[in-house]
């Protein structure tokens, strides 16, 4: 489903380069998890994928079911299937919530060739998916993601893609901010998408995400490269010893 | 150096003082107050960019040539150009036509008006007669040296006057419609005067005018006591348009202005705002949208003569291309009108490289016990807000215009009715969805 082969990536503006030959593949079904210090390019790479035009592409491919991904623009990777659940979604004041969803659900299908949703069955598919994520119809009524809480805005993206239905999930840190019970909610919305045609990236720091979301891949990411690739043990050993053994395999 | 000697010297200058010099034969019972107005213009000449009220408006440097006042339209033609004026067509409205400045009683709803109490007089039978005239043409205190109002004085074709009692409540809106029918320039006048009590929504809408027409209108809104006037007005392109509106408002009124000006050509809406009675409300609004070469400027004095009174200014402006935005805003706060609370804010989002915004904002204020602040903000659409709506699969136009939409809401929201505000965000939609 995705395959990322020695990707190269700059920030436009400065030149830094972020990411420095990253290989990956994602088989559909599976879920893979990325884990990695601080600052070790983890958003960089989920911005990448959707499609963020800040950061250049100085080698290497992403092939999203066997097509490169590069020539799309963010909406016609969007349309094809993707979905990234931001680390830090934004609040944009004026902008409906119902109104936002009905036009991302309706402007995909029309790229998919696929005809729009009728306004009750539009509503009535928010209203369900909003009571499985514990969203009000209060903050549904409000702009998007305006003066939601750091754990509402989560489950806020959470209800996009369970809208959206995409085929890749790409989750950023979706557990940071989340309180137990919230943690909970999310993970199980994620795990209702678990399908066999359907692939997942979570990037996050901690393994209780993966207690409930479990991994079938993990990866560290170090200084833009991949250092380290296990099984679900590796998040286990990680949240151990921490990533020094990684880290310091890189500085050298 | 050349001094200046006379103030008439550019060709619409001239073409002006020999239009009057044609008009001026049959005027009939105006003939002195229209003398009086025209001797204005005569010795300042049109308003260019060393009068301070018209810095960033240069009508001199614009009007290459002024066109001749436009004839009577027939009403064939009435009749066309009202089927094309259907900017407001979803709300349920009374409408009361005028063409080329002249009411045309055939096309408006005047019988339907008198069964709700509203009284309707076409300004040209007013005109006929000398003292009726007075009340219509003498300009209101604080714009008696403009110049604009003098020409549509002067030159003054027609217009209505409408009349709200004492406590009425008109069951739907009013829509005066200013068609533009043929060549020409329109000089026309509407005289809303709400009694004590009384609520009322005017919508006016100016169709676009052909590429040499001109457009000076004068609207003058008298809001009575405990009175309640809603209004939006619409300027949708032309080449030159010059409104100029009085609003005066008693005890207690309350007051809620919108004006939308959408165009390329060249647009001025000058707003004075006089309250005469305390406990009186006023939320001005002005939405301006451009592109290609147009400029829109919005003008607005607001006059707090009395206490305890609130205004709000709250200007948007979305400019492409190389157009520009003008917004000068002056409260005026007199010194025994303590408890004056007055907000004013603009705000711009350029959406080109050549775009632009000039703003002045004035605070004139005497009294010492009132709250009164002004503010400014002018940016480009946020890329973090685009990409986040295009990450969800929503194509860069539909996400801009969607920005764009969310940028204006506040100030068509505002107007709080909601079949207005539909009809109005329709016209955003459809500005969007032309390529620039
Ligand atoms: N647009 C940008 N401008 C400047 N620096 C950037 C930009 N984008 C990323 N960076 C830098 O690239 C590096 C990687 O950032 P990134 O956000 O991808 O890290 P991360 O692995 O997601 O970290 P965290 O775990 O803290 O979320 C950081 O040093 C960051 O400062
Ligand atoms: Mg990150």
């Amino acid at each position: 489903m995705l395959e990322i082969k020695n990707l190269h990536a700059r920030i436009a503006e400065d030149e830094t380069e972020i990411l420095r030959g990253i290989d990956l593949t994602v088989k559909p079904g599976e879920v893979h998890a990325i884990m990695g210090p601080n600052g070790s390019g983890k958003s960089t790479l989920s911005y990448i994928l959707a499609g963020k035009e800040d950061y250049e592409i100085t080698e290497g491919d992403i092939l999203f079911n066997g097509e490169s991904l590069l020539d799309m623009e963010a909406d016609e990777r969007a349309a094809a299937g993707l979905f990234l659940a931001f680390q830090y979604p934004i609040e944009i004041p004026g902008v409906a919530t119902m109104t936002f969803l009905k036009t991302a659900l309706n402007a995909q299908r029309k790229a998919r060739g696929e005809g729009e949703l009728s306004t009750p069955e539009f509503m009535k598919r928010v209203k369900d998916k909003a009571a499985e994520l514990n969203i009000t119809m209060d903050m549904l009524k409000r702009p998007l993601n305006v003066g939601f809480s750091g754990g509402e805005k989560k489950r806020s993206e959470i209800l996009q893609m369970s809208l959206l239905e995409p085929k890749l999930c790409v989750l950023d840190e979706t557990d940071s901010g989340l309180d137990i019970d919230a943690l909970r909610i999310v993970a199980d919305g994620v795990n209702r998408l678990r399908s066999p045609d359907r692939a997942m990236v979570v990037i996050t720091h901690y393994q209780r995400l993966l207690d409930h979301i479990v991994p079938d891949v993990v990866h560290v990411l170090s200084r833009g490269r991949i250092v380290k690739t296990g099984g679900k043990e590796l998040a286990l050993e990680l949240e151990k010893n921490g990533y020094a053994d990684y880290v310091g395999e890189q500085a050298a | 150096m050349n001094i200046e000697t006379r103030a008439l010297k550019t060709r619409a200058e001239t073409d002006l003082a020999s239009q009057y010099e044609a008009l001026r034969a049959s005027a009939g019972a105006s003939v002195a107050l229209r003398d009086k107005a025209f001797a204005l213009f005569e010795a300042k000449g049109l308003p260019h960019r060393r009068v301070e009220e018209y810095k960033y408006s240069d009508l001199r440097a614009h009007l290459k040539s002024a066109a001749a006042p436009a004839a009577v339209a027939s009403l064939e033609q009435s009749t066309a150009s009202l089927a094309a004026a259907e900017a407001f067509a979803g709300v349920d409205r009374f409408r009361v036509v005028l063409d080329n400045g002249r009411l045309v009683a055939g096309l408006s709803d005047l019988e339907a008006l008198a069964r709700e109490g509203v009284g309707v007089t076409d300004v040209a039978l007013l005109l006929e007669d000398e003292a009726r005239a007075r009340g219509v043409l003498s300009a209101p205190a604080l714009a008696c040296d403009d110049v604009s109002v003098a020409l549509n004085t002067a030159f003054l074709q027609g217009g209505v006057a409408i009349a709200v009692g004492e406590g009425a409540s008109v069951s739907k809106p009013v829509e005066i419609v200013h068609l533009a029918s043929g060549e020409g320039a329109r000089y026309s006048r509407v005289e809303v005067s709400l009694g004590t009590g009384a609520k009322f929504t005017l919508i006016e809408s100016f169709a676009p005018t052909a590429s040499s027409g001109e457009v000076n209108a004068v609207s003058n809104y008298m809001v009575g006591d405990e009175a309640e006037l809603t209004t939006a007005r619409l300027v949708a392109g032309g080449d030159t348009h010059v409104s100029s509106i009085f609003l005066t408002l008693g005890t207690s009124s309350r007051v809620k202005t919108l004006g939308f000006n959408v165009g390329t050509g060249f647009a001025r809406t000058q707003s004075f705002v006089s309250f005469t009675g305390e406990h009186a409300d006023a939320d001005l609004l002005g939405i301006t949208m451009l592109r290609g070469k147009g400029h829109g400027d919005q003008t607005l004095v607001v006059d707090h003569a009395v206490p305890h009174c609130n205004s709000r200014e709250l200007f948007k402006a979305v400019v492409d291309g190389q157009a520009e935005a003008v917004f000068q805003g002056k409260i005026i706060v007199r010194p025994h009108a303590q408890k004056t609370d007055g907000r004013m804010m603009t705000q711009a989002l350029l959406l080109s490289e050549e775009a632009s915004m000039a703003n002045k904002p004035e605070l004139e204020i005497f009294a010492d016990d009132v709250q009164c602040a002004h503010g400014a903000t002018s940016g480009q659409i946020d890329e973090d807000l685009l990409f986040y709506l295009r990450a969800r699969g929503i194509p860069e136009t539909e996400a801009r215009a969607l920005l764009v939409l969310a940028f204006l809401a506040e100030a068509v929201e505002e107007l709080g009715d909601e079949a207005i505000v539909a009809a109005l965000e329709e016209r955003v939609r459809g500005w969007l969805s032309v390529e620039a």
